[in-house]
């Protein structure tokens, strides 16, 4: 398998316990909106089950939450893999939020690498970053942070070995086959191509949180520099 | 009272910050909540009263009023005035008194609760502080020098002298986690699983609040490949490719990508709270029914030391309430 491609997982959808509260579900199959749409489904329905505390979704998986451990978690996979199966999908008639970036420059200092990296120009990269409207996967990591789909494959690439200690909030960066914004400082092991002023976490909004899933983000280049 | 001298990373925490994961928002909380519900049980506390968690000593406070408090977590030197106090001990005090932590003998981080918890706003249903978004807590910080904080209730009625908890368990060699297995274990090399469950892994200097790196023999996957961004929880062992696990705790991201190996069961996050960088490290696997029964057996241990602290304090008002 090429490291760099979206990773394929089995065929069939599986569920693990994280310890005593929680249990992830993994959907199979690609790693699409299509897919995506039925893990939004799958939290709606499982955040209304008795002793689920919440259901989030992550990329094509999904994260339960209890507030007590559970009798018999083989049991409670089970019904998660029965939801799945049943195919139920939500489409999200979402916001959609421009946002401003300045590529490059100090808000950006990976952007040269990354145009060597991928073998496009810096203008190139840009264009190709900015050109697709993204839609909200998932919400998490830190607070307001948002996993976007839809990054052009010519911009797929690895971490980086050696993870950043801290990168300034409202960080746009890319990894793998990944795009997002930080919403606040912290480390990163991603590529950092750009900055936004974007306020996307505020714990006194209701909610604090400016994106949700099925939302969707497009980013406009104020500047480009070098 | 008033802070008279902190070092840094000095917070307020109570059990931690739940319902916002659909917002990324983390756990935090208390690293040791052990040590928490002890001093909340000792003082009829809430159990999600909130208290100072201190993980580098000295830490100094002057009291302004009269007011019962506990002192748990860590086994360090503490001076009530010029008195020294045994560890997980509550006592009265009186305003112009003087509470120091200096040297800690044993774990690692000191937790001092007052009655009905600290005076700091509830933000999205909790009162602990998150670093990383700078919210919650007292102004979202680490406490410092000069600062004033302030208890919600004053005095529960302890018996003269205060009273204490007895301690869990007396351990001795490497620090014991139970872990159960997670979604990519089976994706690990037989050898890295059996190297796991009998390293001791050393504690590295790069353990904080959002996790501990571990150093020992390499773990390697059979298969290895990026995953898909998923939940994390605070006891997830994560392995990166470079093959030294990272053991998520109270600060841990609500995502992550790296595979996870196992997960350090709740009831035993008190004991990596308190292992310092150094210290020894031994895995323990169990099933879902041995993880119930270790919290179970924890959860007893709290509600004894809350009937009997409750029985003390009733008595000592001579069984008025």
């Amino acid at each position: 398998m090429n490291m760099h491609s979206v990773p394929a997982i089995t065929d069939l959808p599986r569920f693990s316990l994280l310890g005593m509260t929680a249990i992830i579900f993994e959907a199979p199959g690609a790693f699409d909106l299509d897919h995506q749409r039925r893990i939004w489904a799958m939290a709606d329905i499982a955040a209304t089950w008795p002793n689920v505390r919440e259901a989030v979704p992550g990329m094509t998986n999904l994260s339960v939450l209890f507030h007590r451990p559970l009798a018999d978690p083989q049991d409670f996979g089970g019904k998660l893999v029965e939801l799945w199966n049943r195919g139920v999908s939500k489409d999200v008639d979402g916001r959609n939020i421009d946002i401003p970036i300045i590529y490059g420059g100090e808000g950006g200092p990976h952007l040269q690498e990354v145009s060597e990296m991928t073998g496009l120009c810096v203008d190139d990269v840009v264009a190709i970053h900015s050109a697709p409207t993204y839609p909200v996967y998932a919400v998490g990591s830190h607070a307001g942070y948002c996993y976007l789909g839809g990054l052009d494959q010519r911009l797929f690439l690895p971490r980086r070995s050696v993870p950043l200690l801290s990168i300034p909030g409202g960080s746009l960066s890319i990894a793998g086959h990944q795009t997002g914004v930080s919403a606040s400082a912290g480390p990163s092991g991603w590529h950092t191509i750009g900055s936004a002023k974007a306020a996307f976490f505020d714990p006194q909004r209701d909610p604090p949180s400016l994106l949700a899933p099925g939302d969707t983000i497009r980013f406009h280049p104020e500047k480009v520099l070098m | 009272m008033e802070i008279l001298s902190s070092t840094p990373l000095a917070t307020i925490q109570d059990l931690g910050r739940f319902d916002h994961y659909h917002d990324g928002v983390g756990r935090s909380g208390a690293m040791d909540g052990l040590a928490l519900a002890i001093g909340n049980a000792l003082l009829g506390n809430d159990t999600n009263a909130a208290a100072i968690e201190i993980p580098l000593l000295p830490f100094k406070l002057r009291f302004d009023e009269d007011l019962d408090i506990a002192i748990t977590g860590a086994d360090c030197e503490a001076l009530f005035d010029d008195v020294p106090l045994p560890p997980d001990w509550a006592l009265s005090v009186k305003a112009g008194q003087t509470l120091t932590l200096s040297a800690i003998r044993e774990g690692c981080r000191a937790y001092i609760c007052v009655v009905g918890g600290f005076d700091v706003p509830e933000v999205l249903g909790s009162r602990s502080t998150q670093l990383r978004e700078t919210f919650g807590g007292h102004e979202g910080r680490m406490l410092k020098k000069g600062d004033r904080l302030k208890a919600l209730g004053t005095s529960v009625g302890l018996p003269p002298g205060g009273l204490g908890a007895t301690p869990f368990r007396q351990e001795t060699g490497p620090v014991t986690a139970r872990v159960l297995p997670a979604a990519e274990y089976d994706r690990f090399t037989a050898e890295s699983q059996r190297s796991f469950w009998t390293t001791d892994w050393q504690v590295t200097p790069q353990s904080n609040r959002n996790g501990y790196r571990l150093s020992g023999p390499n773990l390697t996957m059979k298969d290895a490949s990026e995953l898909r961004s998923h939940g994390v929880v605070p006891g997830t062992i994560q392995v990166p490719m470079g093959g030294q696990p990272i053991i998520q705790l109270a600060d841990a991201a609500t995502m992550g990508g790296y595979p996870k190996f196992g997960t350090v069961i709740e009831p035993d996050h008190w004991r990596l709270a308190q292992a310092k960088p150094g210290t020894a490290i031994r895995f323990v696997e169990v099933d879902y029914p041995a993880a119930l029964a270790a919290q179970a057996e924890l959860d007893a241990y709290i509600a004894d030391i809350r009937a009997a602290a409750g029985r003390q304090r009733r008595a000592a008002s001579g069984w008025q309430s």
